[in-house]
């Protein structure tokens, strides 16, 4: 067999637009790895081994028609996948299966992606360890007793794990950029507008964000190049071209006449594990040394992002879950009348943790609450959003960790709703504000798991922070750095 | 001594938009398909769908706040509505709420002669729910294809007095919104729908009394119905000692009566905040001046018009403008033949009478065949008795006025020696009658016209006939 899975998304792209592999072959070296390696990963909620076959000898009969022609990708479970049961990891969608592809599904089907089959998630990407999940545990391809990250933790699993060869995540308030850290992958999370949200389930409005995850910078511009841009269906998507080229960033660039900010609120005293701090203050000097300019900055509203996003995101997520009511799709357990229909069905249909959401946003929006609590988070957003305008005058990027921490053990935080909050403090503003946020691995601490280092920058200016970061990865060996495959467990 | 009471009411009017797709998808909004055929993932409230705002709506809602004299708000937003019901797709209902689109305006309308007005708080626009269907199995089902189609909400303030004057201005803008051409008005099938807050209070005094919300009200008979109804309710509570009790109440036409739905404490939390999938809503000032420039006359200045300028009666002038399509059509006819006077009553009493006035834009005769026919009176070409055949003809699609009585050969006898030789010979053949009427009975006149109409087929100029058989009778020239 091939060994298409150690060949990176942009180097499998181009040996199938030369012809040297055929889709069917890369894609049958995909199932198979995940048929053998899968259950002990436990990354995939739905593998579509049929349909990937299918879209791939599609793909050989028109080879090198678009982008990913042929190239196996997989999805978080968030995305609609026309003819494919989408579950959001949740019992209440667990047997849906959706009447049309969202946007960006449609997109990647029409670059000639081949999609494998829907990722693991919190259910509605609510968490962040992934395990949340109502179906299964996913874990972390470096140590398998510990979390891959979330909420996109399936997708940063699978692309570790080399059991497909590029994914989409979603990130509303880091899902994409902790799971990428915690992981050892590039994950991007793109400007608010810059990728089109119809056909992605919903969790918070104002701050979801769909965004590429893979091996390599590269990796991710080239997906980002086939899903970012304006969609009529969606009037928050933004009508900025896309530049082109992301996919190709020249090889051993240097940083020379970048300015990048170092944001003291990023280091706090407590909390930030040491390692942690050692590799990401490594990473700085490294991009010091290609030429970029460092410079210390503040963005002192920093401290109330985490109970600014707790208000924001359960509130709008509060409303986003208010048609999981068993009427049209999804779980229906029926009752005696119809308020017992939609106790019976939510009760039964949302995980504890979405419930506790629903009922923050839901009293964070009540009658006599909305101005001291919605509005308030709304007015604190902005000034947030004002802090990072103030520091955008003086430099192009922002350079922080992405996760205060490397990967916990599954179970550890279960029980401690804060703690786990605690995980996204460095990911949260990125959402309020609006902005683009990168995640590239940058070393890994005393048990060999790995460490993420943030690129926060200019709103669309995603092009800018893969620049960086792909002249950071080319300097540095962690992109060289795998996970050993788990042991095989075939059924 | 008894106290006095009036009642306060102000109408919240919502008007479904008669635009070609529906607020926020791209599905069509015409009533009456099939269950559930006009849906699609939108406006079904599947996961992941987003709403794309219908540019035509919102020309329309503006068009209807021009109309009433509002502002327009270059910008305004959408709001989340949340409430749990079947035919609720999403569990909210996007509308607008801190700022509406349009605000400030004012409506005039008429009463028993006196012109009123009241101040319109405000207009937004949101999406219509579906339907729910209770089954007699206890089940419910749930049409959406009306869920989705776009709404303008018209909010009046408590400024009306009198359950008259809550029915003239509802009509007054059931007029406005039928002659903009945004809603065709229909409050059977739901497109004109109105809610009404009622209260009373002695008279003289300042302070509002305790306000009930009226809904279900589905003719303008059964709001004059439901509003004096549940005026009087008010005031016999009042003067029982009791209290008015803030709640909704829906009106029950068959029983006659008003009944409780919720109180207050049974009030919904909307939970409204602003929709984070659409951006503000901005309009430019381009297009406001563009919608504008093309709002028609409106019903009342066109029935000022039609009383001042054209001399109509005050009651001729509001039913021929109580439709944009009829006071269309009677300017048109007029246009063709300036008789306003004789075209009025032909449209109102005939054409009127056999089709309803929202119709008559697809009536079988034309305003230039109903202006031909008033002509051809009017020259005496046919009589006003053989008019009405020729107008039965013309509605049947018989043809214009001049080729029915062309092909019918209907055109009016004025030759006076004709007449007369027939009406000598009716003479001749009722020697009795000439008898009596020559003793005193005048009232026989009619009967010898008649026969000599009869004779000549109804063709005999009557003016002409007259004269001669009163000749003839009076003995002259036999």
């Amino acid at each position: 067999m091939i060994p298409a899975a150690d060949w990176t998304l942009c180097a499998l792209a181009d040996r199938l637009a030369t012809g040297e592999v055929s889709a069917v072959e890369v894609t049958r070296a995909y199932l198979d790895r995940i048929e053998a390696l899968d259950a002990a990963v436990g990354a995939y909620l739905t593998v579509d081994a049929a349909g990937a076959l299918a879209q791939a000898e599609t793909a050989d009969r028109h080879r090198g028609e678009g982008p990913l022609a042929g190239v196996p990708i997989a999805l978080k479970d968030i995305f609609l996948t026309r003819g494919l049961r989408t579950t959001c990891a949740s019992r209440i969608l667990e047997d849906f299966v959706p009447p049309y592809d969202g946007t960006v599904v449609r997109r990647l089907r029409e670059a000639g992606a081949v999609i494998l089959g829907k990722l693991n998630m919190d259910e509605f990407a609510m968490g962040s360890s992934t395990e949340n999940s109502a179906f299964r545990r996913t874990g972390n391809p470096w140590a398998l007793d510990r979390t891959p990250g979330g909420s996109s933790g399936g997708s940063s699993a699978a692309v570790a794990a080399r059991l497909c060869a590029g994914s989409l995540g979603t990130d509303t308030g880091g899902s994409i950029r902790q799971p990428a850290a915690l992981c050892g992958i590039v994950g991007l999370k793109p400007t608010y507008g810059r990728v089109s949200r119809f056909g992605v389930v919903a969790f918070a409005s104002s701050l979801d964000q769909v965004g590429p995850m893979g091996r390599t910078v590269r990796d991710v511009g080239r997906l980002l190049e086939v899903v970012a841009g304006h969609d009529p269906y969606d009037a928050t998507s933004a009508a900025v071209p896309v530049p082109g080229g992301l996919g190709e960033l020249p090889q051993g660039a240097d940083l020379r006449g970048v300015r990048l900010g170092v944001p003291r609120e990023y280091f706090p005293e407590t909390g930030l594990q040491p390692a942690v701090e050692r590799a990401v203050r490594a990473a700085i000097e490294q991009l010091r040394d290609l030429g970029a300019e460092i410079v210390d900055v503040s963005l002192p509203h920093t401290k109330y992002a985490v109970a600014t996003y707790y208000l924001v995101a359960p509130a709008e997520a509060s409303s986003n879950l208010a048609r999981y009511d068993g009427v049209r799709y999804g779980l229906r357990v029926t009752a005696d009348d119809l308020q017992g229909m939609y106790a019976e069905t939510r009760g039964q249909g949302f995980g504890a943790e979405v419930k506790r959401r629903i009922l923050l946003g839901t009293f964070a929006l009540s009658a006599g609450y909305y101005d001291a609590y919605y509005r308030k988070a709304g007015q604190v957003r902005t000034l947030i959003r004002r802090d990072f305008d103030d520091v955008f005058e003086r430099v192009d990027a922002i350079v922080t960790p992405t996760s205060p921490t490397t990967a916990f053990k599954l179970g550890e935080r279960l029980d401690d709703p804060l703690q786990m909050y605690l995980a996204d403090i460095f990911t949260l503003s990125c959402n309020l504000a609006g902005l683009p946020g990168l995640s590239v691995p940058c070393g890994f601490d005393e048990a060999d798991l790995p460490i993420g280092l943030q690129l926060l920058g200019r709103p669309f200016d995603e092009a800018g922070l893969l620049r960086i970061g792909a002249a950071y990865e080319d300097a540095t060996p962690w992109k060289a750095r795998l996970p050993g495959d788990p042991p095989e467990v075939r059924r | 001594m008894t106290t006095r009471y009036e009642p306060v009411i102000g109408l919240e009017v919502h008007c479904q938009l008669l635009t070609d797709e529906k607020l926020f998808c791209g599905c069509p909004t015409r009533f009456g398909a099939d269950v559930n055929a006009q849906t699609c993932p939108i406006c079904l409230g599947m996961p992941g769908v987003l709403p794309v705002l219908n540019r035509q709506a919102v020309d329309y809602a503006v068009k209807a706040g021009l109309a009433l004299g509002c502002t327009v708000n270059r910008r305004s937003h959408f709001a989340r509505k949340h409430y749990f019901y079947p035919d609720l797709p999403k569990g909210y209902q996007i509308t607008q709420y801190e700022v509406p689109v349009l605000e400030h305006g004012r409506l005039e309308f008429d009463v028993d002669g006196v012109t009123m007005s009241a101040g319109i708080r405000r207009i937004h626009m949101e999406e219509d729910a579906g339907k729910s269907l209770h089954a007699d199995t206890g089940s419910t089902l749930v049409d959406l294809n009306r869920a989705g189609v776009p709404l303008v909400e018209i909010v009046g303030e408590p400024d009306l007095r009198s359950v008259d004057q809550a029915v003239a201005y509802l009509k007054a803008l059931h007029a406005i919104v039928r002659f903009l051409g945004i809603c065709d008005g229909n409050m059977e099938e739901g497109s004109f729908r109105c809610d009404a807050n009622v209260s009373v209070r002695p008279v003289g005094r300042a302070e509002l009394g305790t306000r009930v919300e009226i809904k279900n009200m589905n003719t303008f008979k059964g709001i004059h119905r439901a509003l004096t109804y549940e005026v009087e309710r008010q005031i016999a509570v009042n003067e029982d000692g009791g209290t008015v009790v803030q709640e909704t109440r829906l009106w029950d036409d068959a029983a006659g009566r008003t009944r409780a739905m919720r109180s207050k404490e049974e009030a919904h939390d909307y939970r409204y905040f602003p929709e984070p999938d659409l951006p503000p809503l901005d309009v430019a000032e381009a297009q406001i001046a563009a919608i504008r420039a093309e709002l028609p006359e409106l019903p009342r200045a066109r029935r000022q018009r039609f009383e001042r300028d054209i001399g109509l009666s005050a009651y001729d002038a509001g039913v021929l403008t109580s439709e944009r399509a009829l006071a269309d059509y009677f300017e048109a006819a007029v246009a063709v033949h300036p008789d306003p006077k004789l075209i009025s009553n032909w449209l109102t009493t005939e054409l009127l009478g056999r089709l309803p006035a929202e119709r008559i834009g697809v009536s079988p005769i034309p305003p230039a065949s109903l202006a031909r026919l008033v002509a051809l009176i009017g020259e005496g070409t046919i009589s006003g008795r053989i008019a009405k055949d020729v107008f039965e003809a013309m509605f049947a699609g018989e043809g214009t006025p001049d080729e029915i009585v062309a092909k019918r050969g209907l055109v009016q006898v004025s030759d006076a020696a004709s007449i007369e030789a027939v009406a000598r010979e009716v003479i001749t053949k009722n020697p009795s009658q000439v008898e009596q009427f020559r003793a005193g009975k005048a009232a026989l006149k009619g009967y010898f016209v008649g026969q000599v109409m009869k004779a000549m087929s109804g063709k005999a100029n009557p003016k002409l006939t007259n004269e001669i058989v009163d000749r003839l009778l009076a003995g002259e020239g036999t």
